[in-house]
C-alpha cells in the first residue's frame, strides 16, 4: 500500500515535470507569436518552420562540432537569420493584410519543411542529450530526468531575461506600448516597424531554441515537428491572450501540463483536452487569460 | 515680433460642406492663442489641418517660413508641432511615468539601442519626472493610466506632449468632459506652460470667460471662417463677435 502511494507520488511529479519542459518548449514558441502578433497584427503559420530549422541546424551543428553549446547557439543565430530574412522579404510586403499573410506564412512554412528534407534527407533524424545531461538523479525517492530540468532551467531564463528588458529598457517600453496602440507610438514619432523587426528576429531565435531543446528530448526530430507544435503554440497564444508576454508562458504550462497529465490518465482525450481548454477560455475570457484588448 | 506660424486661405471642404473657409493667421513665437467659436465652427477641423491629421482643400501652412502643407503628422511632430486631442490618448497598461518616459524617450532619439548605458536610462526617468511635476501628478507616476481619472488623463497626455519637446504646442479642449472641480487644476497646469515661457500654445476652448486672462490674443471661428483676430479686449468689445456668440451659442 505504501509502495503503491510512493510510485503514485513519483507519477505525479513526472507528469508534472514532464508537462512543464513540454510547456517551456511550447512557450518558446508561442512567446514569439504572441508579440509578433501584438505588435504587428501578423498572422505568421511559418513560425514552426523556424522551430524545426533550430532543431535540424543545432542537432547537426552539435554532431559536427561535438559541442552542445555551439549546437544551441548555431540554432538561435539560424533563427535570428532566418527571422530577418522572412520580415524583410515575406512579411514586409504584406502588412495590414491578414489574407495574404496566411498565404504566403504557410507556403513559407511548407518551402521551410521541404528544404529540411533537401538538406538533412526525407528521415528522421536522431538526437541525443550530451553527457553531462543525460540520466537522472534521485531526490527526496523521486527520479528526476536532467534533461527535463535542463529544458525548464532554460525556459525560465529566456521568460525572465524577456520580462526584463520588455520592462526595464527603451525598446521593451516600446514594445509594450505598441502592443497596446501602434498608431500612438508613431503618432509620437517612433519608427515601429524597425522594432517590430527587431522583435521578429529574436521571436524567431525563441522558436529555433524551442526547436533545438526538444531534440533531445523526444529523441529524434523530423521535418514535420514545426507544424505540430506551431498548432499548440497558437492555442497557447489565444489562451494567453493576443499581445501577452506572461500570459504566453502561463498558458504555454497550462497545456504542457493538461497534454502530460491527460496522455497518461485518459489518452484518449489527450488531444482534444488543449482544444476544450481553449474553447472555455474562449467562453469566459474572449480576450485570453491576459490579454486586454476586447 | 516673430511669426513663427502662419496659415494662408487655409480651406477644406468635405463633399459640399466647407468645414474651414479661407483662414489666414500668423502666430508668433511664445505667444498664446486661442480658438473659440460655437460646435461645429471649425475648431478641431482647423487644428487637424494643422498638426497634418488632415490636407486642406486650398492654401497652405508655413512654419518658421518653410510651407510645410504637404508633411505628414509625424514629420510636423519631428519639425515642432505637437497636438493633444480631444480625447484622451494615454497608453492604458502603462504606469504614468511609463507613459511620459515613452514620449521622452522618443524625443531623446535614442530608440533602438537595446544596450544602453544605464545612466542615460536614469536620466531619461528624471526627465519623465520633470514633465510631471510640471503638470502636478508626480504622486501618481506608479499608478497604471487605466486606473487614472479623467481629469488626470488629460494632465497626463499633456505631459507626454511637453515631453515632446514641440515647440508648438496644440490643445484641443483639455478640459472636455471634465468635472467642474478638476478644470481650475488643468488651467493651472496651462498657466504654469505659459509662465514658463518657452512654448507657443494654441488653445481651442468652449468657455470665452475661462481663456480670456491666459490669452494674449484670440481667434474666433463661426462656420468656418475667421469672424475676428485680436486681443481679449478687442475681441470682447467686437459686434460681429457678440451677435455670433449671442445668436450661435445661447440659441
Amino acid at each position: 500500500m505504501r509502495k503503491g502511494g510512493e510510485e503514485e507520488l513519483d507519477v505525479f511529479f513526472n507528469l508534472t515535470l514532464n508537462g512543464l519542459a513540454t510547456g517551456m518548449l511550447i512557450f518558446l514558441l508561442a512567446a514569439g507569436l504572441t508579440l509578433i502578433f501584438g505588435l504587428m497584427d501578423v498572422l505568421n503559420f511559418a513560425h514552426g518552420g523556424l522551430f524545426a530549422w533550430g532543431a535540424y541546424s543545432g542537432t547537426w551543428l552539435y554532431a559536427t562540432t561535438g559541442s552542445f553549446i555551439i549546437g544551441i547557439l548555431g540554432a538561435v543565430v539560424t533563427g535570428l537569420i532566418l527571422g530577418l530574412i522572412t520580415e524583410r522579404v515575406i512579411i514586409k510586403p504584406v502588412y495590414g493584410n491578414h489574407v495574404q499573410q496566411i498565404l504566403i506564412t504557410l507556403g513559407l512554412m511548407l518551402v521551410l519543411s521541404e528544404l529540411l528534407k533537401v538538406v538533412w534527407g526525407p528521415n528522421q533524424l536522431s538526437a541525443t542529450a550530451p553527457d553531462f545531461l543525460k540520466g537522472s538523479f534521485e531526490l527526496g525517492g523521486i527520479i528526476i530526468i536532467k534533461y527535463r530540468l535542463f529544458i525548464i532551467a532554460v525556459g525560465f531564463l529566456v521568460f525572465v531575461t524577456v520580462q526584463y528588458v520588455l520592462k526595464n529598457t527603451k525598446i521593451g517600453l516600446v514594445v509594450r506600448a505598441g502592443v497596446m496602440n501602434k498608431e500612438m507610438v508613431q503618432a509620437l514619432g517612433i519608427n515601429i516597424k524597425k522594432v517590430f523587426m527587431l522583435v521578429f528576429m529574436v521571436g524567431s531565435g525563441m522558436a529555433a531554441l524551442g526547436g533545438v531543446l526538444l531534440g533531445p528530448y523526444s529523441g529524434v526530430i523530423h521535418a514535420e515537428m514545426g507544424m505540430e507544435f506551431a498548432i499548440l503554440a497558437f492555442i497557447v497564444v489565444v489562451i494567453g491572450g493576443m499581445g501577452s508576454f506572461p500570459g504566453s508562458i502561463l498558458a504555454a504550462i497550462l497545456v504542457g501540463l493538461s497534454g502530460s497529465f491527460m496522455a497518461y490518465y485518459v489518452p484518449d482525450l489527450a488531444l482534444a483536452a488543449n482544444m476544450l481548454l481553449m474553447a472555455v477560455v474562449l467562453i469566459f475570457r474572449p480576450q485570453g487569460l491576459f490579454g486586454w484588448k476586447g | 515680433m516673430e511669426t513663427l506660424f502662419e496659415t494662408k486661405d487655409l480651406t477644406i471642404a468635405f463633399g459640399g460642406h466647407i468645414a474651414v473657409d479661407h483662414v489666414t493667421i500668423s502666430v508668433s513665437a511664445n505667444q498664446f492663442k486661442s480658438i473659440i467659436g460655437p460646435n461645429g465652427a471649425g475648431k478641431t477641423t482647423f487644428f487637424n489641418l494643422l498638426s497634418g491629421q488632415l490636407s486642406p482643400t486650398e492654401g497652405e501652412i508655413f512654419f518658421r517660413g518653410e510651407n510645410i502643407t504637404k508633411l505628414s503628422s509625424t514629420e510636423r511632430t519631428r519639425k515642432g508641432i505637437g497636438r493633444s486631442f480631444q480625447i484622451t490618448n494615454v497608453f492604458p497598461n502603462l504606469t504614468v511615468l511609463e507613459n511620459v518616459r515613452l514620449a521622452v524617450q522618443s524625443q531623446a532619439g535614442i530608440r533602438y539601442q537595446i544596450l544602453s548605458h544605464f545612466k542615460k536610462y536614469k536620466d531619461l526617468e528624471a526627465k519623465a519626472l520633470e514633465w510631471l511635476e510640471m503638470v502636478m501628478l508626480e504622486d501618481k507616476q506608479e499608478t497604471l493610466a487605466i486606473n487614472l481619472a479623467h481629469g488626470e488623463k488629460r494632465k497626463l497626455e499633456i505631459a507626454m506632449l511637453l515631453a515632446l519637446n514641440t515647440e508648438v504646442l496644440l490643445l484641443d479642449e483639455p478640459t472636455a468632459g471634465m468635472s467642474l472641480e478638476e478644470v481650475p487644476a488643468i488651467l493651472d497646469v496651462i498657466r504654469r506652460i505659459k509662465e514658463k515661457g518657452d512654448r507657443t500654445i494654441l488653445l481651442i476652448e468652449h468657455k470665452m470667460d475661462m481663456i480670456l486672462d491666459l490669452s494674449d490674443s484670440i481667434m474666433v471661428l463661426f462656420n468656418g471662417r475667421l469672424l475676428a483676430d485680436g486681443t481679449p479686449e478687442e475681441i470682447m468689445q467686437n459686434e460681429t463677435v457678440q451677435s455670433a456668440y449671442l445668436g450661435g451659442i445661447h440659441s
